[in-house]
């Protein structure tokens, strides 16, 4: 259901299986949104805590992202860097209904601004 | 008739001292709550159902076995006649109920007749979705819901003939399932790449298209329905992509919509469906609801295990015992013969959530389970679901699985089998007649004979009894018999280093069975060679797909998802997230036209800097995602194509002036540059592949540490190979002296495709090269003279396939997506309305 609580950002087959899209976000940061190939949806701000690579650009495996940067691998529910890597991207909820996909509106104002 | 007319018209009258119940809906929801009433009070209520289909309660979910003929409609009877009669229930069919009054408390049939009602319970299932596609109200479409549809079904099946189905998911399968064992020849549409995308992951939804088509029916996945055409009745689909498929009948089975029509005209709350509290009591006190038209805490169900709790709650309730309704978690089985596929809960996982996943070719198993927080949180079974039951007790009652975690893909047996908490346990369990290898049938007995007798490495193995010798699916088990048997002698040793963490096979292993196997896509390879994860990983995908679009040219659809960012976006990503772009200057040559484009693309899309590079030719930094299609094409229109600066793949060809300036030029090196640009351009390769002509041997144009160099002198040409300028300087090594330009062309196509076809992904040839020794290429280029032709022609072919310019489809609007965010959010502006 969309509510004032959630922001439809589109279709969810607009987003490629174990690719991303991007929402942009003027006057903040970059929301890249990640489909898994389970079909699951995942929002990250777009930036890797690295060197803040746009972890849209990487390669979606399982429930992570390879960083195009450096090849970090980011976990997209935690946004958590894994192995020996240190650092955590914010995560922004997401859901899907009905195909569409919904972005909570009060994280992707606090995360992105 | 008259006397129910009558009785019916007076509720109250007729009512006594029992509470008039009237259902709505007989179908598997409806009735269901009644037995569960019937069981708890049977005196309570007086009872009517309202069925606007014309028969006795029967058990939806076994359509599809009666469309296969593997059931008759007797067989699938839930409730009969005389369980009406015996509970004194008043059953009415084929009438639908049309309005609910709720003040005066009557519901309106479509015959015209009112009853009067107590206590209503809507139970009206859910509506098929028909695609508003042009075409779907022609004759012929069909959706598969009711017993009526199975009717019209069956008298189309019996003449033959071809039939769609719209939709890969649970039901749209077995309908086609059913259609196809009934004689039909069909196609099922999908829009989405796989199939039961809800349930499944990639892994098991293509295990299933496979197994699918293997009996015959065509599947097409990623296809978009555009109309249904047909005069005065369905003749065909056609794609969106412009594909007409021919049809009798199309069967719509793309999903369902809670019925909500009567309760949203009765003026009851209703979002998705109608909304029920946890006793499934609507809005309305008097007036409750339950199954498919129902949402609870904001979820729908679309399958019978949640009607059966919320029939246990909505009883309890009526008989004022409040448990109430908690929602669901649900299961899916597909009911295709010979088919096996379980699968339930959640695959999204969280914080620490692990895949275990267990492959068996040579079964065709393939399983998953995810565990979360020493939690099962979700199962994908595929080929053997005998667990699936199992998994989903242990995940409906969150149990904690890390007493035998090591155990838990092996199934119920194992895992609680005697405690034992090590999956060699599993191995060793076997009888020992079990099979290990399926290709040449060894049991496990001799198996653990051959290296009783001394066979204690996986290669000896291999050579006594064969074991492991073929496919290698069994490698793994074959090892842990070694494990096993030798104990701590056992040193674990595999020569080939592997892949990368999901797999147990080196790449050359896998490149041997991608060929020999015939292997074709990306899951195949994973489930053929046993994947420990369900979609690999970074290092493995890329290089699956490179060993894929080599082994088959022209038929391997490359998987833009399995490209490093730079190939998939056609140009270099910076440190900030902007790309640069490096058109091709054939050999190194450029002219007015060319720099004059290359100028205005830097002014016009404001690029930071524009840079000579090492490879002779120009760079522009700087450019955004957005801009790159416009760039491109701005560069095409002088003649320009993608200079391929971001992949493994030709990268540039220097030259040097040569003959035709040079004093001491012996050849034009310009030119045979050119030539062997235009001839390589475009191919896809293990790493990046450099080439250089020097006119004469004081090698200006750095010949010799490139990976294919020549060198041009008086009598001929020098053909080098292996060089190396990067992290590890490594000089060229002569591979032969050739007479000729087009010998010259002809090595070095067959070069590019033995390092193409045995090359390791992301070995450069210089690597390549140390490994195989210079010999081994010379003997495969120089002295097999048929194998170089071969070689040759292999190449050639592939590049048929390869050289069209990547920039020019993407300027032309194709993958646009890629260039283009998916939406811009306004926080500013939304805060405000
Ligand atoms: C632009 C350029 C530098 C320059 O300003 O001149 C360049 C730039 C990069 N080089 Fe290079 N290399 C460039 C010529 C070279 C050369 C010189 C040559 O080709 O004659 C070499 C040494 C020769 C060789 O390859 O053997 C060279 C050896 C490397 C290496 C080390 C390769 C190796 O085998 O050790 C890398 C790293 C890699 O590929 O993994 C690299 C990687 C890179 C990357 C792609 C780094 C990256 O991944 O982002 C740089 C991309 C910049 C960009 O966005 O365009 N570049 N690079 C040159 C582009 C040539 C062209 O026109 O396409
Ligand atoms: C072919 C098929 C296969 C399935 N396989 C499975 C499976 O394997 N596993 C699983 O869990 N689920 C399966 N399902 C889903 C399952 O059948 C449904 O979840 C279940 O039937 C829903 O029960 P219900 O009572 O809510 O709706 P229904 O069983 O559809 O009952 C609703 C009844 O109400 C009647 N009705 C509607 N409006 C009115 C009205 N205004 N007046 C009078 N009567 C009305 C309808 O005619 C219908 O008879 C399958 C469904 C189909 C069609
Ligand atoms: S030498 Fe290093 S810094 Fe310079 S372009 Fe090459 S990779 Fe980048
Ligand atoms: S910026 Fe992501 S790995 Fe370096």
């Amino acid at each position: 259901m969309v509510t004032a609580d959630w922001l439809d950002i589109g279709r969810l087959n607009e987003i490629p299986v174990r690719g991303s899209r991007t929402v942009q976000v003027p006057g903040g940061e970059e929301i890249a949104i990640f489909r898994t190939g389970d079909n699951r949806v995942f929002a990250l701000v777009n930036r890797c805590p690295h060197k803040a690579g746009q972890l849209s650009q990487g390669i979606v495996h399982g429930h992570s992202v390879a960083c195009p940067l450096h090849n970090w691998t980011i976990a997209l529910a935690t946004g958590e860097a894994q192995g020996e890597d240190k650092g955590c991207t914010p995560v922004v909820p997401v859901r899907v209904d009905a195909g569409r996909v919904l972005i909570a509106r009060a994280a992707a104002i606090a995360v992105a601004a | 008739m008259d006397i129910r007319a009558q009785e019916f018209g007076t509720g109250e009258a007729a009512a006594g001292s029992r509470q008039h119940l009237v259902v709505i809906g007989n179908g598997m929801a409806g009735c269901r709550a009644i037995e569960e009433l019937l069981a708890r009070d049977p005196g309570r209520y007086r009872v009517t159902i309202v069925g606007a289909e014309p028969h006795v309660n029967y058990n939806r979910i076994m359509l599809s076995p009666v469309l296969a003929g593997e059931k008759t409609f007797d067989e699938i009877v839930i409730n009969d006649r005389a369980w009406y009669d015996d509970n004194r229930i008043d059953l009415i069919t084929s009438d639908a109920a049309e309005a609910i009054d709720r003040d005066a408390k009557t519901v309106r049939l479509g015959s015209g007749r009112i009853i009067a009602y107590d206590k209503l319970l809507i139970a009206t299932g859910s509506n098929p979705f028909i695609i508003p596609v042009p075409g779907h109200t022609l004759p012929g479409v069909i959706s598969f819901r009711d017993m009526n549809d199975v009717g019209s079904m069956l008298s189309a099946a019996e003449q033959g003939g071809d039939a769609v189905v719209i939709g890969g998911g649970l039901l749209g399968l077995e309908a086609a399932h059913g259609l196809n064992l009934r004689g039909m020849k069909v196609t099922v549409i999908h829009l989405m790449p796989t199939l039961m995308e809800r349930q499944l992951d990639e892994a098991a939804g293509w295990l299933l298209k496979h197994a699918l088509e293997g009996r015959g029916q065509t599947i097409l996945t990623g296809a978009d329905t555009a109309e249904i055409v047909g005069d005065g009745k369905v003749e065909g689909v056609r794609l969106k992509d412009g594909t007409l498929i021919p049809a009798s009948i199309v069967v719509m089975a793309v999903g369902i919509r809670p019925s909500v029509a009567l309760a949203k005209q009765a003026g009851l709350a209703v979002g998705r469906g109608i909304q029920v509290d946890d006793h499934m009591v609507t809005s309305d006190p008097d007036v409750l609801a339950v199954g498919e038209c129902v949402e609870h805490d904001g979820q729908v169900y679309g399958l019978v295990a949640p009607l059966w709790d919320m029939c246990r709650a909505l009883a309890d309730g009526l008989t004022e015992r409040h448990t109430g309704y908690k929602g669901s978690v649900t299961s899916t089985k597909l009911k295709v013969s010979g088919i096996d596929v379980f699968s339930a809960g959640d695959f999204a996982g969280g914080a620490g959530a692990e895949d275990i996943v267990l492959r068996d070719a040579s079964r065709g198993v393939y399983k998953r389970v995810v565990v979360a927080n020493d939690r099962l949180i979700g199962a994908v079974l595929y080929g053997d679901t005998a667990d699936g039951g199992w998994y989903f007790d242990l995940m409906k009652k969150g149990e904690d699985v890390s007493s035998f975690r090591d155990m838990l893909i092996f199934g119920q047996s194992y895992a609680l089998g005697g405690g034992q908490a090590d999956p060699k346990a599993a191995v060793a369990a076997l009888s020992d007649d079990a099979e290990i290898c399926g290709c040449n049938g060894v049991s496990k007995g001799k198996v653990v004979a051959s290296i009783e007798g001394g066979a204690c490495t996986l290669d000896a193995v291999r050579a006594i009894c064969k074991a492991s010798a073929s496919c290698g699916s069994c490698t793994g088990l074959v090892e842990t018999l070694l494990a096993v048997t030798l104990g701590d002698d056992y040193s674990g040793e595999r020569t080939t280093k592997t892949m990368c963490k999901c797999t147990s096979f080196g790449h050359d292993e896998v490149r041997k069975a991608i060929v020999e196997r015939g292997l074709k896509e990306i899951p195949e390879v994973m489930q053929e060679m046993s994947w420990s994860t369900p979609d690999g990983c970074s290092s493995c995908r890329p290089a699956l797909n490179y060993y894929l679009l080599c082994a088959w040219p022209g038929e391997y659809r490359d998987d833009q998802q399995s490209r490093f960012v730079n190939e998939r976006m056609h140009a270099n990503i910076q440190k900030d997230g902007t790309y640069s772009v490096v058109p091709r200057m054939w050999g190194g040559i450029t002219n007015p036209r060319e720099l004059r484009a290359i100028a205005d693309v830097v002014e016009k899309y404001n690029a930071p800097m524009v840079k000579v590079t090492g490879g002779q030719r120009l760079d522009i930094f700087g450019i955004k995602k957005d801009d790159l299609p416009a760039v491109w094409a701005d560069l095409n229109a002088a003649g320009m194509v993608s200079g391929h600066a971001y992949g493994k793949a030709l990268r540039t060809v220097k030259t040097c002036v040569g003959s035709e300036w040079c004093r001491f030029g012996t050849q034009d090196s310009t030119g045979l540059g050119i030539q062997l640009e235009r001839m390589s351009w475009g191919s896809w390769m293990p790493h990046k592949f450099k080439i250089a002509v020097s006119g004469c041997p004081r090698n200006c144009a750095e010949a010799t540490i490139k990976d294919f160099g020549v060198i041009c002198v008086d009598s001929g040409y020098e053909l080098l190979v292996g060089g190396n300028g990067g992290i590890k300087l490594r000089g060229t090594e002569l591979l032969c002296k050739v007479a000729t330009e087009q010998q010259a062309l002809d090595h070095c196509a067959a070069f590019i495709q033995l390092y193409r076809e045995e090359a390791r992904y992301l070995d450069r040839t210089a690597p390549w090269i140390e490994r195989v020794g210079i010999d081994y290429v010379r003997q495969r280029i120089v002295d097999d003279e048929v194998g170089r032709e071969a070689l040759t022609a292999r190449f050639l072919y592939s590049q048929s396939f390869m050289q069209d310019d990547p920039w020019e489809k993407r300027a032309a609007g194709a993958e646009r997506e890629l260039h283009s965010p998916m939406g811009i959010f306004q926080p500013i502006a939304l805060a405000a309305e």
